[in-house]
């Protein structure tokens, strides 16, 4: 069984008269374990794509079945039960909470799971730990730098043992050196703790640490080719 | 699942990261619980002072006036005609069922000397009934007794008053005093009273045997003449019965026709000084009414505070459903905020509320009371302004797409 399996997916947004097909008949199946870049110009759908796979959207028609459930057919509450259990997400905008402690927007997933306190705060102080801020817990987000910012959103990802992360392009808001740093990270738990990453990224470069590449142009998926790694 | 102490722990996060706001939001509860419990506290103590002065009068008491002279066309005011006798003090008790218990009273101010000091004060003339009329008691020595009403005794009860001013820390019981240069022996010392409604003291006085003021002291126009005669009814109920039963007698009494005027006039003082103490009662309530609009205006500052903090969480409200919140996390968590800021507003408010009522008997020198459920019910009253406020909000925000939230600046 796929990890990911969508049927003809479509999405049409109606702007008053004019129906808008942000995405046309997506049929695709992603693995446990792959590691994904999605591409394509602003405009191509593969937001719209993302969205609708990490659970905060639903198409308009099709079928998308993650880990063999039938997504659209879950109401809202229990489209936020998928999010907290099986999907991590990383934004280009970090999308930590401010004024709040690095490990305390790590536990927050973890809050909304009932995970007891004290799990909690072991398991958020090992996230950061394996994104390389330990000692960090309790720096205020804004006192972070772009890069540590980021890790702590991956820390908040994967403390809840999600299998999937959706990384929307996480790179935009940081230099190039950085950037190389959050992909090898991505690279790293993609490679030693099996963590299906699905990357959305207008940049070859940042494409290039996938496996799988699939570009997106006009709500069509016009090609998924896999990468050979040396 | 809903994690009610996860909840409130985030709630409290995020009212910690806007410690002034919550601080502005809680102070319109804290003014409005404070009000209301310092408004009841000033009632109920002006109502409880109200209460004290009519149990110091004596219970169920009703108080007989002669009626107003007329002279040459100009009408003199009540209790100038002598129209009221020691006989008709007799009489009532006699006939009215209702009436427990008469004292009449013939006084006079007079200038009463004891040893090189002196004191002038009011002189009762009554029977020895007075002290049941009144609900008085004897602090030291005894009470005159009919028959030194009927021997015109020059014996004398003292009030505490009079007491301070001539005794001072000598006892006054078996000593000689003199009232209008006239020989007395003082056998008793009246019990504390304090104030009257009307603000006299009640204390400064003195009793003696009625026949003694008439004939020895005051003089009469006519022999056996009062002043006023005291009544005391049976009970609460008896009132009515007894100023009918009082009237239809002394008319009868004064050969009264059907078409003149009473020649007396009867007043329920105790009924007076109940609706007294009714409006002070409809006068607290009203107090604690405006109070508690206030309390309403802080519950719609909360809602307008709380309308626009999810306004501008609409992101951090996005991360959390992006997360995975449920429509109830997000609500609970507003509602929980709301709750928590109201509480804690209650909280300061009681305190407010508390010295708030001390403060103004301090200063305006008001009796006030603060009643453990006047606390009570303002600080339940102020967590479900907090509920009522909060959920309108909280509703608002679990219903936001968490796409779009993501997404807003």
């Amino acid at each position: 069984m796929a990890l990911i399996e969508v049927h003809e997916i479509s999405k049409v947004y109606s702007l008053g008269d004019i129906a808008v097909h942000a995405l046309s008949s997506v049929s695709l199946s992603m693995e446990k374990g792959e590691f994904i870049a999605i591409m394509g110009q602003s405009g191509s759908g593969k937001s719209t794509f993302m969205n609708i796979l990490g659970c905060l959207d639903k198409p308009s028609s099709g079928q998308y079945l993650l880990e063999g459930i039938d997504v659209g057919r879950l109401d809202r509450d229990e489209l936020a039960d998928i999010r907290n259990r099986k999907i991590g997400f990383v934004f280009q905008g970090f999308n930590l909470l401010r004024r709040t402690s690095a490990l305390e927007n790590v536990e927050l997933p973890m809050l909304y799971s009932g995970v007891p306190a004290k799990d909690r705060r072991q398991r958020a102080s090992e996230a950061l730990k394996v994104v390389g801020l330990a000692g960090r817990e309790n720096h205020y987000t804004n006192q972070l730098s772009g890069g540590q910012q980021q890790r702590v959103a991956i820390a908040r990802a994967i403390v809840n043992e999600a299998p999937i992360i959706f990384a929307d392009e996480p790179t935009g808001n940081l230099d190039t050196k950085t950037s190389v740093e959050i992909m090898e990270l991505f690279v790293k738990l993609n490679a030693e703790s099996k963590i299906t990453v699905i990357l959305v990224t207008h940049e070859p470069d940042i494409a290039a640490f996938s496996k799988r590449v699939i570009k997106f142009l006009d709500g069509r998926v016009i090609s998924d080719e896999r990468v050979a790694k040396a | 699942m809903i994690n009610i102490p996860s909840t409130i722990k985030i709630s409290l996060r995020s009212l910690k990261v806007n410690k002034m706001r919550s601080g502005l939001t809680m102070l319109g509860i804290v003014i409005g619980v404070g009000a209301v419990i310092a408004m009841l506290a000033v009632g109920s103590g002006a109502r409880q002072r109200i209460s004290a002065q009519i149990s110091s009068m004596g219970s169920n008491l009703m108080i007989i006036l002669p009626g107003a002279t007329t002279s040459g066309g100009v009408r003199m005011g009540m209790g100038t005609q002598p129209t009221l006798s020691m006989a008709d003090a007799e009489a009532i008790p006699k006939e009215c069922p209702a009436v427990q218990s008469v004292a009449p009273i013939h006084n006079g101010v007079a200038q009463i000397i004891y040893g090189s000091l002196n004191w002038s004060t009011g002189v009762v003339g009554t029977t020895p009934n007075m002290l049941e009329v009144r609900d008085w008691a004897l602090s030291a020595g005894r009470s005159f007794t009919a028959e030194d009403v009927r021997s015109a005794s020059k014996v004398a009860l003292l009030g505490q008053t009079v007491v301070e001013n001539l005794f001072g820390s000598v006892n006054p019981v078996g000593q000689n005093i003199r009232i209008k240069n006239v020989p007395f022996t003082v056998i008793g010392v009246l019990g504390e009273k304090g104030q009257s409604p009307n603000g006299q003291d009640q204390d400064d006085t003195i009793y003696i045997p009625v026949t003694t003021a008439q004939k020895k002291l005051f003089g009469a126009s006519f022999p056996g003449m009062v002043r006023i005669i005291m009544v005391k009814a049976k009970g609460a109920d008896d009132l009515l019965p007894a100023e009918k039963q009082i009237t239809e007698l002394l008319r009868q009494r004064h050969h009264i026709g059907q078409k003149q005027d009473d020649d007396f006039s009867v007043r329920n003082l105790t009924q007076m000084m109940q609706a007294a103490e009714q409006s002070t009662k409809v006068m607290t309530l009203l107090l604690g009414a405006i109070a508690s609009v206030s309390l309403l205006v802080g519950g719609i500052g909360i809602m307008n505070i709380m309308l626009v903090s999810v306004t501008e969480r609409t992101r951090e409200i996005g991360i959390r459903m992006a997360i995975g919140a449920k429509t109830w996390d997000i609500r609970l968590q507003f509602i929980i905020e709301a709750l928590i800021l109201s509480l804690i507003g209650g909280i300061f408010g009681i305190i407010i509320g508390i010295t708030g009522s001390q403060v103004l008997s301090m200063l305006a020198g008001w009796p006030t009371i603060v009643s453990a459920a006047s606390i009570l019910m303002s600080f339940s009253f102020s967590g479900l302004t907090g509920i009522f406020f909060g959920y309108y909000p909280a509703h608002k925000a679990s219903l936001l797409d968490p796409i779009e939230a993501l997404r807003y600046e």
